[in-house]
């Protein structure tokens, strides 16, 4: 950046200088001056609506967005003058007036940016007229994922930009003007009839309570506290790096062995672990890759599809189903790690530990919300129970440790039980948009060549980061004898996440610009660490904390393959036979169906 | 401050029959662009929406652009309370509009055009598509490439702002943009673009055809020439008028008063309420600030009798307004829901009087932060008829 580059400013009567096209609230948080904003987030585009971070600028009669306007040389802005506080406690008392504020009893209390602005503005009194509408009416609950309280909402439109720039569904748009403006959906329809996937991406960036996961924490305190029950549950990879941010932990900081002790304590009868599940669905999910190239490149079998397309994010799944039915048999068979894990729990392990299935009660905690759709999804029921019994968001088990009384930070550090508790680092950096892709790729390599794939530590970089699409093509050569028909091919891999990216992959896929034998394909942004039930708040550089944290724990352990790891060994040997048996296709694979555009 | 005002003249420019658009485009033609530009700089022509930016200047602006590609686009969603003229300018003068149009085409670059009209208008469109098919001619026969389309709105108040007109020809939800960037540079399609109201247009052609200084003779300084004014309300003789500017509301009430005027409303539900006593006082136009003093307008003048209750006014606009903003900027959605209800509550005594000082206060507020013009306007109306007629809002 040279100098003529750079425009100089001032801000509260303090010099600045930033580059063209800053905006003025980059420039004041380049000086550590906080304007406080609501419509405004680094994930999305400038909207400019709520008008709270609105400054003063000399020599402009009006007061201007500070998220909105480009800064100019010489200009100078005051962002605490009487003109500007007045206006901003006006607007939020406006907000407030539209905003049901039953905030002891609403699900985002202390987490809630209005809450928190109005209480910087100490706004004690409010003269304005109560403007909410019937509170009866105003809540879409018919959704196992999310719920829209449109008495909360501020009309920010964060969501509708998460879901139309960021996830390129749309499910939720704008509809009506003036007073009757609202968010709304295809005809006013409830969330679970219409194209959302329940990626929850837009509960991460509402600012308020308008939109939040549907919460299951008290029926899992119910089953916790039925002594006929026997209450196991499985953490996913990306809880343990998110967690710790509820609980007072700096982002990227990993809970694992704190999370394990919680949930003990919690009274959960056995703390499991999703890892376990990746690892399977590495061997599941490699081998019918390897089955697919066969019958491309040996059989030129007209009926197998290439690209093979990960199935792990329910999200992206459902998207698929309403978007490109048309590939919907390029989406791998394997169920997600959850869900296999779920037909394990009540077959493999209760046999294990000689409980009636009908007594065993299922519980994931997820990074997820479109997790609770997909354990809701009738074709989970492969175990004769439902796979997957409760699924809780980590936030929702935040709440739960801190009703417990719980002190985080005190807890001793504590291992998963067994079985179906061991993880590879593999199985880890699932929670990672790349991991899936990284994970498969260590073990089809070795399985293959015989050796391990030819990266310094086992760490594929070109398959890691945040970029939203990723491309790796991994040279097959020296094989063993039984692959010999995989000599010389160069396996042609794509990484994409975020919805938005997918839709992209997905034409260029579509139109043949792109051949790919393998994608991985993660519905939020960063994968599942960035995931739509993860901690508030959320950008670019808490994702990439996350993510450091996620490959530093894959570094710190010892198993760091999927094929060795000795419980996936050992389920092969007693229970499942190997990959893709009539068992396997039986618990841990699945179908999906064709659904509607809108 | 004392400004010079005019007595009120009847004009008969823009809807003169005039019938030599031809020869007055191929005149313009002929001429270079910087020649042309100076013209409509020289002639102080504002924007006939009721904003009153220089008409030339934005020319000269969008001229200056680089982009290939640029777009003229009139404004025919003439949407406020109170105005009817552009409909009649569009009825009887089409061609000059049109004529306009070219003129600006030629001198900024652009090869397609757009009426953005009112979708209540759309019995106009067979006989606007016929006159549209007799200027492709003219531009055939002039060697000029340049297209005009008919773009139908659908009866949304904001979608006359013009970044909301924009988004709603992209086939986007109707909701102003926010500024900079400005048209001149980042309009329609994200391209350089003139959007001009149908009357300025049509101004465009007289300027062009008598010249700026002809132009400059009516009028008074910073706001010359003469515009077309919808009288309605208390009135003997409602209609259009082209009058030429600078007049006082006193003059005006003289002439169009049904001698019992309580008060004016000029520049529609967006505009300012003009009381008894400021008749004298306060002028048409755009000279300077402009409130209290000169009263810029699209060209709507609400005459209201004695027999009118000021309360009963200001609740039919505010309920326009509450139901007209876009609902997009916190100030105007809100802002325009309380203002009524405020109202309502005071009259009703269940807000005490004083309420109505908390009420002017975030009327400051609205113009201070609102996204877009009509936001920050809805104060206008607020402000004066609260101020002026504050016992009509308790009692």
């Amino acid at each position: 950046m040279t100098m003529e580059n750079m425009i100089n400013l001032s801000i509260n009567g303090i010099a600045v200088s930033v580059e063209e096209g800053k905006t003025i609230l980059e420039a004041a948080e380049k000086l550590h001056i906080k304007i406080p904003t609501l419509c405004y987030h680094k994930d999305l585009c400038v909207a400019g609506n709520c008008r709270v971070c609105v400054v003063e600028q000399a020599g402009v009669e009006r007061l201007v967005a500070s998220c909105a306007t480009p800064v100019n040389e010489g200009m100078e802005i005051n962002t605490n003058s009487l003109k500007v506080r007045n206006s901003r406690k006006h607007i939020i008392e406006l907000l407030l007036a539209e905003h049901n504020e039953e905030c002891t009893k609403c699900y985002r209390n202390g987490h809630c940016e209005l809450q928190s602005i109005a209480a910087e503005l100490q706004i004690t009194n409010q003269d304005f007229i109560d403007l909410v509408p019937d509170k009866n009416y105003s809540v879409d609950s018919l959704s196992p994922s999310i719920e829209k309280d449109d008495s909360k909402c501020i009309r920010c439109q964060r969501c509708v930009r998460t879901c139309a720039d960021i996830q390129s569904v749309g499910a939720i748009s704008v509809a009506h003007k003036g007073a009757d403006m609202k968010i709304s959906t295809f005809f006013n329809r409830p969330l679970n009839e219409v194209v959302c996937t329940n990626c929850g991406q837009c509960i991460v960036h509402c600012p308020t309570g308008a939109l939040v996961e549907k919460s299951y924490v008290e029926q899992v305190w119910d089953m916790i506290a039925d002594p006929e029950k026997h209450v196991v549950v499985q953490t996913a990879p990306a809880v343990r790096v998110g967690l710790g941010e509820e609980l007072g932990f700096a982002p990227g900081t990993r809970v694992t062995s704190r999370m394990v002790a919680a949930l003990r304590r919690l009274g959960f009868d056995s703390v499991l672990d999703t890892d376990f599940t990746a690892d399977l669905t590495i061997m599941e999910e490699g081998t019918e890759l390897l089955t697919r190239l066969k019958g491309a490149l040996v059989d030129d079998n007209p009926n197998v599809t290439l690209p093979m397309a990960t199935s792990c994010s329910p999200g992206w799944v459902k998207y698929i189903e309403h978007k490109y039915p048309q590939y919907l048999p390029n989406l791998s068979t394997c169920k997600s790690p959850q869900q296999m894990f779920g037909a394990l729990a009540k077959t493999y392990y209760a046999k294990n530990i000689d409980v009636d299935p009908a007594n065993i009660v299922s519980v994931s905690i997820m990074p997820c919300t479109a997790k609770k759709f997909e354990a809701n999804r009738p074709e989970m029921k492969a175990s004769g129970h439902k796979d997957v019994d409760f699924v809780l968001t980590t936030r929702e088990l935040a709440v739960m440790i801190k009703q417990a009384g719980i002190e985080f930070d005190q807890l001793n550090e504590e291992n998963y039980d067994s079985i179906m508790g061991i993880g590879s680092g593999a199985g880890v950096i699932f929670g990672a948009t790349g991991g899936v892709m990284e994970a498969a790729l260590r073990t089809a390599y070795e399985i293959v060549t015989g050796r391990e794939v030819p990266f310094a530590n086992l760490e594929i970089k070109p398959v890691r980061g945040l970029e939203g699409v990723k491309e790796a093509v991994v040279l097959i050569e020296n094989v063993l004898p039984d692959w010999e028909f995989l000599e010389g091919v160069e396996l042609r891999c794509a990484i994409t996440n975020g919805l938005e990216n997918a839709h992209q992959l997905m034409e260029a896929i579509d139109r043949g610009d792109r051949f790919y034998h393998f994608i991985e394909i993660m519905a939020c942004p960063g994968g599942c660490l960035g995931g739509g039930g993860q901690p508030f708040p959320v950008d670019d550089e808490i994702r990439q904390k996350r993510m450091d944290a996620i490959y530093s724990e894959d570094l710190s352990l010892a198993l760091r393959k999927s094929h060795e790891n000795p419980e996936v060994m050992q389920i092969y040997k007693d229970f499942l036979e190997k990959p893709l048996s009539h068992k396997s296709h039986e618990l841990l694979h699945t179908s999906y169906v064709k659904r509607q555009p809108y | 401050m004392t400004t010079k005002t005019k007595q009120l003249n009847r004009i008969d420019l823009i809807f003169k029959h005039e019938d030599d658009c031809k020869e007055i485009l191929k005149k313009s033609f002929d001429r270079s662009s910087e020649e042309v530009i100076n013209e409509m700089v020289n002639s102080g022509l504002k924007g006939r929406g009721g904003a009153g930016f220089p008409t030339g200047l934005k020319w000269k602006l969008t001229a200056e652009s680089e982009e290939k590609t640029k777009y003229v686009i009139c404004n025919a969603d003439e949407g406020e309370p109170g105005t009817f003229k552009d409909r009649e300018i569009l009825t009887r003068v089409p061609h000059k509009v049109l004529a306009g149009m070219a003129m600006c085409a030629k001198i900024i670059g652009a090869k397609e055009g757009y009426i953005y009209l009112r979708g209540e208008y759309k019995y106009l469109v067979p006989q606007l598509r016929e006159e549209i098919e007799k200027f492709h001619q003219i531009m055939a026969e002039l060697n000029l490439d340049f297209v005009v389309d008919i773009f139908m709105g659908s009866g949304a108040y904001i979608c006359g702002e013009e970044s909301a007109l924009f988004e709603s020809m992209e086939g986007k939800r109707g909701e102003p943009r926010n500024k900079p960037p400005y048209p001149t540079e980042c309009g329609y399609l994200d391209k350089p673009t003139v959007i001009n109201n149908v009357e300025t247009l049509a101004h465009s052609y007289t300027i062009m055809k008598y010249g700026a200084k002809k132009f400059r003779e009516l009028g008074v300084k910073d706001s010359w020439g003469s515009k077309v004014f919808s009288v309605s309300g208390d009135t003997p003789i409602p209609g259009i008028y082209e009058l030429e500017l600078g007049m006082s509301v006193q003059d005006f009430v003289d002439d169009f008063g049904d001698g019992d005027t309580k008060a004016v409303q000029v520049g529609g539900a967006s505009g300012f309420l003009v009381p008894r006593k400021r008749f004298a006082k306060s002028n048409i136009g755009y000279q300077g600030k402009l409130r209290g003093v000169s009263l810029p307008t699209g060209g709507s003048m609400m005459i209201f009798n004695s027999s009118r209750s000021m309360y009963n006014v200001l609740d039919n606009y505010l309920d326009f307004f509450q139901e007209e903003s876009c609902g997009q900027c916190t100030p105007c959605r809100v802002g325009c829901q309380q203002l009524l209800k405020g109202i309502k509550a005071v009259k009703r005594g269940e807000k005490p009087a004083v309420y109505l000082d908390k009420l002017l206060k975030l009327t400051d507020t609205m113009r201070l932060t609102a996204k877009c013009g009509l936001g920050q306007s809805v104060a206008n109306s607020f402000s004066s008829i609260v101020e002026n007629f504050r016992e009509e809002m308790i009692y």
